[in-house]
C-alpha cells in the first residue's frame, strides 16, 4: 500500500442501540384529542446531548466530502463551497421566515430572488426564469411540462407525444419525459460522441414535442453542431430544451440561449457551488425564452419599481411543482455565490474548470483509453478496458482509488463507453492534487489484480456486499432480527 | 455585522483563493498542450462565443456579508415579530444540536453516497432516518426524502395509481391549496383525475356519507390529511380503509403530531407522507425542508426515491449502502418509478437528530402542549366581541379556524403594524368560511402572547 491515507472507523451502534425503549407515559388529555386516536406507544430513542453529537460526529468522520478530499465525480460538479456562503445561509434573516409573511417583510428574500431570476437569464442567455424547482431532475419536469403547455396551446399536444434525446443523456431525461406523459426516443451518438444529425432528421417528425440535451454532453464534448441541431428540432415544430448539469463549462463561454435553446435548466448544487448535503437539498430553477414565459410554474418574483412582490396572475402557468417558492437557502448560498465571483469570477472559473480538464485529460490517455476526441470540456470519459485485460473491472479501480484518498470518478456512465471512467476534477484543485490524482490512477496500472479487486483497504470498511443488501433488504431497525 | 474597511488590503479575500489554477495557468496551460486558454474553447463555433457576461463584477468576503446583511434586513423574522402563521409550515424552536450536526462539512459537502466504503456515515445516518420515519408513521419502508410535503402527495398519488392501475384521486376540499395545486401537477402526465370531498360544515371533518358515495371502482387513492388544514382531527379516520375497497389509503401527516397521535399505519393507511420541516428545521421562506413517504413492503418496488440498506463487507462487519436502484432513473431511465435523484438528505439527518434528542417523551409533551396551547388561544379570542373561535366543533391540534364580523384583513394590516402576524387569510380560498384566519400556536408561545394578539384584534373588531 503506497497511500498514508485512512478513513476513521467506529463500531457506531445505530441509535436503538444506544436507547431503546418506546413506552409513552405522559397521559394525552381528551379535550385535545380523540381517545381513539391517542398513540399507545413510540419507539424513538432519547438520547442526551452528548450522547447525539458523538453519534454524528464519528458518522460524519466515516463520511467523505468536499471538506476531505478531491471528489472528481463526473456529471456531478464537486466543486468547493465556500464557507461564508454557507454562513449567510444560516442568518436568522433566512431561516427563520415565514412563506406567508406578508410581503411587506419579507422584501430583502424577494429582492434576493429577483435578483438571482436576473443573473441566471444572463448567464444562460434565456428571458425568464422560475427558482421553484427543487432539484434538476425537478427543473426537468418542470421544463417538461412547460414543453407539454406550449403544444398544448397550439393544440398540438394530441399528436406530439415523444421526447427524443441522445444515448448520452442522463438518465433523469427520460425519466423525467416520461413522468410528464412522453413517450421517449433515444437516438444513438455518431462516431464521435456527439448527436448523429442524420440520426436526429429521421427521428423528429410531427410527433415530436421536444429534444433534450446538455452542452457539453456527457462525454464532456461540445456539440459544436448545436446550431444545426436547434435547426433540425425547431423546423420539425419541436421545442430544444437543455439540461444545465454541464453550465460549469460555458459560464461566460457561451450561452444555452444563443445556441437556440428554448427551455434550461440550472442546478446550482453543480454549477453555483451550493454543497451537495449527501444527496440534497439541491435548487433546479427552470428558465424559458420568452414565448415561453406565460407558462412558467406560479409564482414568480417581480418588481413594481417600489417592491418586489409575487405574481400568480398567470393563467397559462403549467402551476406549482413544489409547495411555496423553491428551496430559498440553497438560493441564498448561489446568489452569495454569484455575488462573490462576479462576472470576472464566474468566467474563470469555467476557464479553470475546462483547463484543469484537459490538464488532467492530457496525463492520463494513452494510458488509459480515451475514446472520442480529444478536447474535452469541464470533464472527460475514459475507458476500462486496460484493466479489463488483467480481469479488473472499472469499479475495482473506483474503490482501489478510495484507498489513495480520492473520491472515485462516476462510473459506468455514459453506456457508450465501455468500462467508463468519467472524471470531472472542477476548478476548485490545485496542480498538486491533480498531480497526485494522475499518479494514483497510474500506481493502480502497475497493482497487482488481487490487490485492486480486494480495495478498499483503507476506507472505513472493505468492499461493501451490495448483492446481499438487495437480496436481503434490511430496510430499518424494524427489520433486524432482535427486534422482531 | 463587519462594516466595509476604510482601510484597502483589510479585507481581501476574494474569488482567487477560490480558483488555485489561476496562479498555476502557465504549467496548467503547457500540461493540456495549449498555448491559451481560449485554445480550449474552439470547439464551440464562433457564432455562440461571447466575451463576458453583464453581471456585477465580484466582491471581497467582508463586502458580500455587508451587502447581504443590509438586503436580507429588510426581512422581518420570527424574532422580531409576534407570528401565529403555520399552514404547513411550523417554526419550532430548533436546537443548537441539530444546527451543528448539519455544519459538519464531511456531511454537508458530500454526494450522494455512490461509494458506500467511504460513505459509511452519511449511510448509517439516513438508514436510522429511514427507521425513525417507519417507527414515527407506523410503517415499513421510506425512502431518504422527497422534495417536500406536497411533492410526496404527488409522488404518492402516481404510486397509487400505478399500482391499482386506476385514474382518480379523492382529495379533501379542505386539503392546503399548496398541496392540492402540486399535486394536480404532478398528475398531468398520467392525466389522473382529482375530485374533492367536501366537509362537514359543523365539523370541518371528511363528510363520510358523501365519500362513500364516491369511492368507486376508479378510484386509485384517497388522501387525507389529519390533522387536516382547518388543524382538525379527522375523528373517523381510523374507519376509512374499510370504506375504501381496493383502492389506496394516503395519510398526510404533521410528524410533530406523532408523539400522541396514532400512527396511520396502525389505522390501515397504504402510504404516508408529510412535510418534513417541523423536526428541527427552520421555515426559510417554506424551503429547503423534505418530504415523508412511507409506505408497505408490498408496494416496495412501486414506490419513488433513494432506499439504503444494511448489509455485511467483505470481512462480515456491519455496513450499509443504497440498493434497489432497479427502480431509479439511473438504472430505469424512461421506466423509472420517479425521475428524482437529488433529494433532501441533509435535512432528513437534521430530522434524526432532532428526534433523537427530543425522544419520544419529548414529543409526546411538545404535542399535548401545542394542542393545550392551541385550546387556550381560542378560549382567549373566543371572548374577543365579533369573534368565533375555533368555528369548527371538533378536536384541534396547533391551529384552528376562527372567524370575524369585520374585516380580517384590516385586521392583520392593522395587526402587522404592531409586529403580529395573527394568522392565513382563508377568505380567498375557503369563500364559505367568511372572514376567516387560520391561527397556528407555536411551542414558544406564552399567555401574555395570547394576551397582545385578543387585544391587538379587538381593537379593530370593536
Amino acid at each position: 500500500m503506497n497511500s498514508r491515507y485512512r478513513q476513521a472507523r467506529y463500531d457506531e451502534p445505530i441509535l436503538i442501540e444506544i436507547e431503546k425503549g418506546s413506552e409513552l407515559t405522559e397521559a394525552v388529555p381528551d379535550t385535545i384529542l380523540p381517545p381513539n386516536l391517542v398513540r399507545k406507544e413510540l419507539r424513538i430513542p432519547q438520547l442526551t446531548e452528548v450522547e447525539v453529537i458523538r453519534h454524528y460526529t464519528h458518522l460524519s468522520q466515516m463520511n467523505y466530502g468536499v471538506d476531505s478530499g478531491f471528489y472528481p465525480l463526473g456529471s456531478c460538479t464537486m466543486k468547493f463551497n465556500p464557507k461564508i456562503t454557507e454562513e449567510i445561509a444560516g442568518w436568522p434573516e433566512v431561516t427563520d421566515v415565514h412563506p406567508y409573511q406578508d410581503e411587506t417583510t419579507i422584501q430583502g428574500s424577494l429582492q434576493l430572488m429577483y435578483e438571482l431570476q436576473g443573473y441566471l437569464c444572463e448567464i444562460a442567455g434565456m428571458d425568464a426564469v422560475s427558482l421553484q424547482p427543487a432539484a434538476g431532475a425537478h427543473g426537468e419536469f418542470a421544463g417538461m411540462l412547460i414543453v407539454r403547455a406550449y403544444h398544448e396551446s397550439s393544440g398540438e399536444l394530441g399528436r406530439r407525444t415523444q421526447v427524443v434525446l441522445p444515448d448520452t443523456a442522463h438518465g433523469t431525461n427520460p425519466a423525467s419525459a416520461a413522468m410528464a406523459g412522453f413517450e421517449v426516443v433515444e437516438i444513438a451518438s455518431n462516431k464521435d460522441g456527439c448527436v448523429d444529425l442524420a440520426a436526429l432528421r429521421a427521428a423528429v417528425s410531427e410527433k415530436t414535442a421536444a429534444f433534450m440535451l446538455t452542452n457539453p454532453n456527457t462525454l464532456g464534448i461540445f456539440e459544436d453542431q448545436i446550431l444545426e441541431v436547434a435547426q433540425i428540432v425547431h423546423d420539425a415544430g419541436a421545442l430544444l430544451y437543455y439540461d444545465g448539469a454541464n453550465l460549469n463549462a460555458i459560464m461566460g463561454k457561451a450561452r444555452p440561449g444563443d445556441m437556440n435553446f428554448d427551455i434550461v435548466h440550472f442546478n446550482l448544487h453543480k454549477t453555483f457551488a451550493t454543497p451537495h448535503g449527501g444527496g440534497g437539498p439541491g435548487s433546479g430553477p427552470v428558465g424559458v425564452k420568452k414565448f415561453l414565459e406565460p407558462y412558467l410554474p406560479v409564482p414568480t418574483v417581480e418588481c413594481d419599481g417600489d417592491e418586489y412582490y409575487f405574481d400568480y396572475d398567470r393563467p397559462k402557468s403549467i402551476g406549482k411543482v413544489k409547495g411555496y417558492y423553491g428551496n430559498f437557502g440553497v438560493l441564498v448560498r448561489a446568489y452569495a455565490y454569484i455575488r462573490l465571483l462576479g462576472a470576472t469570477g464566474l468566467k474563470n472559473a469555467s476557464e479553470m474548470a475546462v483547463l484543469n480538464s484537459n490538464y488532467l485529460r492530457a496525463k492520463l490517455e494513452g494510458h488509459y483509453t480515451l475514446p472520442h476526441r480529444q478536447l474535452r470540456k469541464h470533464e472527460f470519459v475514459l475507458s476500462g478496458d486496460v484493466l479489463k485485460k488483467k480481469g479488473v473491472k472499472t469499479l475495482d479501480l473506483a474503490k482501489r482509488l478510495l484507498d489513495h484518498g480520492f473520491h472515485a470518478p462516476t462510473i459506468y456512465f455514459p453506456h457508450l463507453v465501455d468500462e467508463a471512467i468519467m472524471i470531472e476534477p472542477t476548478e476548485s484543485e490545485n496542480k498538486t492534487t491533480l498531480d497526485a490524482f494522475a499518479a494514483a490512477m497510474l500506481a493502480i496500472l502497475q497493482d497487482k489484480p488481487e490487490d485492486i479487486k480486494n480495495a478498499p483497504h483503507n476506507a472505513a470498511i472493505r468492499r461493501v456486499d451490495d448483492v446481499l443488501a438487495a437480496r436481503n433488504p434490511v430496510l430499518t431497525w424494524k427489520d433486524l432480527p432482535a427486534a422482531k | 455585522m463587519q462594516e466595509k474597511p476604510s482601510e484597502p488590503g483589510v479585507c481581501q479575500f476574494n474569488f482567487e483563493k477560490l480558483l488555485p489554477g489561476l496562479k498555476e495557468k502557465p504549467e496548467l496551460l503547457k500540461g493540456a498542450g495549449v498555448k491559451t486558454i481560449d485554445e480550449l474553447f474552439v470547439d464551440i463555433p464562433a457564432k455562440v462565443r461571447i466575451d463576458s457576461l453583464d453581471l456585477p463584477e465580484g466582491l471581497v468576503e467582508c463586502e458580500l456579508s455587508s451587502m447581504m446583511k443590509k438586503m436580507l434586513g429588510a426581512n422581518k423574522t420570527s424574532r422580531d415579530t409576534l407570528s401565529f402563521l403555520g399552514a404547513g409550515m411550523y417554526p419550532n424552536y430548533v436546537p443548537a444540536v441539530v444546527r451543528a450536526v448539519t455544519s459538519r462539512g464531511e456531511f454537508v459537502t458530500s454526494y450522494t453516497p455512490y461509494q458506500a466504503e467511504v460513505s459509511q456515515g452519511m449511510l448509517q445516518a439516513l438508514w436510522e432516518f429511514q427507521s425513525l420515519m417507519c417507527e414515527l408513521t407506523g410503517m415499513e419502508v421510506t425512502n431518504t426524502s422527497m422534495y417536500d410535503g406536497p411533492t410526496a402527495i404527488g409522488e404518492a398519488a402516481l404510486m397509487a395509481a400505478r399500482s391499482t392501475k386506476r385514474k382518480e384521486i379523492l382529495v379533501p376540499k379542505a386539503m392546503h391549496w399548496e398541496k392540492k395545486e402540486v399535486l394536480r401537477t404532478y398528475t398531468l402526465g398520467p392525466g389522473l383525475a382529482i375530485k374533492e370531498v367536501p366537509y362537514e360544515p359543523a365539523t370541518g371533518q371528511l363528510d363520510l356519507a358523501i365519500l362513500k358515495a364516491m369511492v368507486n371502482e376508479n378510484t386509485a387513492a384517497l388522501v387525507v390529511s389529519n390533522p387536516n388544514f382547518f388543524g382538525v382531527w379527522e375523528e373517523s379516520a381510523t374507519e376509512l380503509k374499510s370504506m375504501l375497497g381496493d383502492a389506496m389509503l394516503i395519510v398526510d401527516v404533521n410528524p410533530i403530531s406523532l408523539g400522541i397521535a396514532r400512527a396511520p399505519g396502525d389505522y390501515g393507511a397504504d402510504i404516508v407522507v408529510g412535510e418534513g420541516q417541523p423536526l428541527g428545521i427552520g421555515p426559510t421562506l417554506g424551503g429547503p425542508s423534505f418530504g415523508i413517504l412511507t409506505t408497505r413492503k408490498k408496494f416496495l418496488r412501486d414506490m419513488p426515491g433513494r432506499l439504503i440498506g444494511m448489509t455485511k463487507d467483505a470481512e462480515g462487519a456491519r455496513a450499509f449502502c443504497m440498493t434497489l436502484q432497479t427502480r431509479e432513473q439511473h438504472i430505469r431511465r424512461g421506466k423509472a418509478t420517479s425521475n428524482i435523484c437529488s433529494n433532501e438528505a441533509l435535512c432528513s439527518i437534521a430530522a434524526a437528530s432532532y428526534l433523537s434528542l427530543q425522544g419520544r417523551s419529548g414529543l409526546r409533551s411538545l404535542g399535548i402542549k401545542l394542542g393545550q396551547k392551541s385550546l387556550r388561544l381560542a378560549e382567549r379570542l373566543r371572548r374577543v366581541a365579533g369573534i368565533e373561535a375555533p368555528v369548527f366543533k371538533s378536536r384541534h391540534f396547533n391551529e384552528f379556524v376562527l372567524r370575524s364580523k369585520t374585516s380580517i384583513k384590516s385586521s392583520c394590516a392593522h395587526a402587522l403594524k404592531h409586529g403580529i402576524l395573527p394568522g392565513v387569510r382563508l377568505k380567498q380560498r375557503f369563500p364559505e368560511l367568511g372572514d376567516s384566519l387560520l391561527v397556528t400556536v407555536h411551542e414558544g408561545h406564552d399567555d401574555s402572547d395570547f394576551e397582545r394578539l385578543a387585544t391587538v384584534l379587538s381593537e379593530v373588531v370593536e
